[in-house]
């Protein structure tokens, strides 16, 4: 089945997921078109990190479908290192492999799984190192850099293997506040390049700034969403409207 | 240097320094010295490949398989190793087919107690083993494995290139403790008469009771030596593999 | 200069491995003890009933039967148990005794403030704790007199007694570590609030640092009153009697039928096991009962 462009790039349709008997998704519809920004906000417990597992296949679901640019991901038969090479994916902590230098942990998927030429990878590591505003700290090892150099490496390494969309899990919540601000620019820039993105998070502000739809999860279903400029003001559902309490 | 232990041994008749002036004492504390040293590093090997196999059958899927490495391994951690070597010397050995020895007509067991004292101290060390290279296993986070995964890795390249590498390193300090456990273990094979250094100096000090305190003394000597080495040597090689960034 | 993090400074603000604990995986920590605790209680039955099953498939042919192994073995059993065993029991209880004394005494002068002293204790303590247990006991055997003189009595020292002061030499540096560890291990806050108090450094060690140290020190030592035990077979190299050698002179006597082995080792290792097993249980119930809470 071939994709085209005007077709959404990544469609949840009524998935549904239980760890054993406890249900966490219950039914979660959503589309993301070629190019967008979207974030998902919610409690914990309320499945949003769960629901992006599931897109790239970490998860298994037991109802519904989820397709990315037209493949189902839950297909037994699909080659799931197709799919990992359109997908990338960054996670809240625990990224970077501790043993290897910055540059090596973002040449090591190119050269090992896509068995691309060295030189090649190489020049391509440096130049997304460079983009990420790490130049320098090519050689530095995980622990030697903050967490949001850390996290800003181990997204330069997802671009590595040229996914045509992002995933990042609250990849700002284990930061100290005056480092999550970089990580946060380096994702807006991605998204103005043109990157589908999709992120779980609870920094208000750059969903506001930076997001093209939000959407809000509450006990495995989505109870509302919207642009960003209609969401934060006009939100109808009351949950909604006790949770923006909250934090805003 | 050699008159000098002669005319001491003349003088003081407690300090007789035999295996430095006479060359067949010298020969038996060498090759001790020598078996010890052999015993310690076939055991290491040994150990170490049943500690891996041991740890990756622990991850089986079969509960009876999980259920025979559990209750085997439990067994040798947990009864006295001079007892354990007994029980494979006597017990087993009985067992063991016998062939022509080299003159063709004494019969010899076909594992000998030099063998049997190997195999007992690997399964020995390896029982340590399997814990600790579970336990390894298990220090790498599962973001880490998971990020490999997203980035493409099969399951087999995460384990390979990703969590082996990391585990061996973080439980290298646990297995320098079990080596020097081992080592020290080594003089147990005595009652097997398996001839290490042990075993030599007694029949020194039997046919020479005036050699006793210089034995004894070469003896401390030499463990505490042979110890002090290998500490030294495996905090070298620890350095070396630490992981920057990680740990005090 | 600036020490700007990331830059020109370390920051471990995030993490990049989980800590792992080195002690809790190394051959001497609670290992055997959490084991030997963790096991049900009708694990010696089964062993007994696994024990009794191999000679049984190994030896139907043979004229000198599992049974007839098995009678041998229960006429020997009341000498071996009080003859052998309790021997092995006494051996380690006076070990044990010696050892905590004087790693008692070897632990605290290790944190003394006077350097010889603390040079000597921490030489002292290294040696004994890295000296094959073996090697130790030889040592002490051959080394100690076999009859010392003292006010004109003449004392035998008969070799149990040897053996008991050989294995009590590591016994003693383990301690030293354990005593040193539990004292290193209460905050410094509280000897700078003793001290502020006025308490001099004897009394703050013995009446507010000690005392806390108590509990803690417990299920460590009970942890090596078990290895100490499981370590006792080896005085049978030496010629002492206890259940190895009396075990191996019984099946002598027994003209060494090969089907007594099993019989008489698995007896030997279970007499071991039910003996060890409530002490491991009491020592992980004592460890969870005192566990510090900070």
């Amino acid at each position: 089945m071939t994709w085209t462009a005007d077709q959404p790039i990544v469609s949840l349709k009524e998935v549904r997921k239980s760890f054993g008997a406890l249900e966490v998704l219950k039914g979660v519809s959503l589309d993301v078109m070629k190019g967008e920004v979207i974030c998902i906000i919610g409690p914990s417990g309320s499945g949003k990190s769960t629901l992006i597992r599931c897109i790239n296949g970490l998860n298994d679901i037991q109802g519904g479908s989820i397709t990315v640019e037209g493949q189902e991901v839950h297909d037994a038969n699909l080659d799931k290192l197709e799919l990992r090479k359109k997908v990338g994916m960054v996670f809240q902590q625990y990224n970077l492999f501790p043993h290897k230098t910055a540059l090596e942990n973002v040449m090591m998927a190119p050269l090992k799984v896509l068995k691309q030429d060295k030189s090649e990878v190489e020049t391509r590591a440096r130049a997304l190192i460079k983009k990420v505003r790490l130049e320098g700290k090519e050689n530095s090892y995980p622990g030697e850099l903050s967490g949001g150099q850390q996290q800003r490496v181990a997204i330069a390494r997802s671009l590595a293997m040229n996914p045509d969309v992002m995933l990042f899990d609250e990849v700002t919540a284990a930061l100290d506040p005056e480092t999550v601000k970089e990580v946060l620019v380096t994702i807006r820039e991605l998204a103005e390049e043109g990157m589908t993105c999709i992120l779980v998070t609870h920094e208000m502000g750059f969903a506001r700034e930076v997001a093209d739809h939000i959407y809000f999860t509450d006990r495995g279903v989505i109870v509302e969403h919207g642009p960003p400029a209609t969401f934060f003001t006009e939100a109808s559902d009351p949950r909604t409207q006790e949770f923006l309490g909250q934090i805003l | 240097m050699e008159d000098f232990f002669r005319e001491l041994a003349a003088d003081a008749p407690r300090w007789n320094f035999i295996w430095m002036y006479e060359e067949r004492q010298q020969n038996k504390i060498l090759s001790g010295l020598w078996m010890t040293i052999k015993l310690s590093v076939m055991c290491l090997i040994f150990s170490v490949l049943i500690g891996l196999v041991g740890a990756w059958m622990q991850g089986a899927k079969s509960a009876i398989t999980r259920a025979i490495v559990q209750g085997y391994i439990q067994f040798f951690r947990n009864t006295p190793p001079m007892v354990q070597l007994l029980f494979f010397y006597f017990a087993l050995g009985q067992f063991t087919p016998v062939v022509a020895g080299d003159d063709g007509w004494t019969v010899e067991p076909i594992i000998s107690n030099v063998g049997w004292a190997i195999i007992s101290l690997s399964f020995f060390a390896g029982a340590f083993n399997v814990e600790i290279f579970r336990a390894g296993i298990e220090a790498v986070p599962e973001s880490t494995v998971e990020a490999s995964e997203s980035l493409g890795f099969s399951r087999l390249q995460t384990y390979i290139y990703v969590v082996l590498p990391l585990a061996f390193r973080v439980c290298l300090p646990a297995l320098n403790n079990n080596l020097v456990n081992l080592v020290k273990t080594t003089t147990q094979a005595f009652a097997i008469a398996v001839p290490e250094l042990l075993y030599h100096s007694v029949t020194i000090w039997n046919d020479y009771p005036s050699a006793q305190y210089p034995t004894m003394l070469l003896l401390f000597v030499a463990y505490v030596g042979l110890v002090a080495i290998l500490v030294f040597g495996m905090s070298r090689w620890e350095r070396g593999m630490k992981i920057p960034g990680y740990g005090t | 200069m600036r020490r700007i993090p990331g830059l020109n400074a370390p920051t471990r603000n995030m993490a990049v491995l989980k800590p792992f604990d080195v002690a809790a995986h190394s051959p001497d920590g609670y290992i055997f003890t959490r084991w030997l605790a963790a096991m049900p209680w009708w694990t010696p039955f089964a062993m007994m009933a696994l024990i009794m099953i191999w000679p049984t498939l190994a030896y139907a042919q043979s004229r000198f039967t599992t049974g007839d192994a098995f009678d041998a073995l229960w006429r020997w059993m009341p000498f071996l148990v009080m003859s052998g065993f309790l021997f092995n029991v006494v051996i380690s209880m006076l070990a044990m005794a010696i050892g905590t004394v004087a790693g008692a005494a070897l632990g605290l002068a290790q944190i003394s403030p006077l350097k010889p002293l603390r040079m000597f204790a921490w030489f002292n303590t290294q040696l004994f704790r890295n000296s094959p247990w073996l090697v130790l006991l030889f040592i002490v055997l051959l080394a100690l007199p076999f009859e010392i003189t003292i006010f004109g009595q003449t004392i035998r020292i008969p070799d149990w007694m040897k053996g008991v002061f050989g294995l009590s030499l590591p016994v003693m540096a383990n301690i030293s570590e354990v005593v040193r560890g539990a004292v290193q291990s209460v905050p410094t806050a509280q000897w700078e609030a003793a001290e502020s108090l006025a308490f001099t450094r004897r009394q703050i060690l013995w009446q507010i640092i000690l005392p806390q140290c108590y509990k803690r020190m417990l299920p460590p030592w009970m942890n090596w009153y078990a290895i100490l035990t499981m370590a006792t077979p080896l005085c049978s190299l030496l010629g002492i009697e206890e259940i190895i050698t009396l075990s191996r002179q019984a099946m002598e006597a027994e003209d060494n039928h090969p089907e007594l082995l099993v019989p008489f080792f698995g007896f030997a290792l279970i007499m071991f096991f039910l003996y060890c097993y409530p002490i491991a249980r009491l020592t992980m119930r004592l460890e969870r009962k005192f566990a510090v809470k900070l």
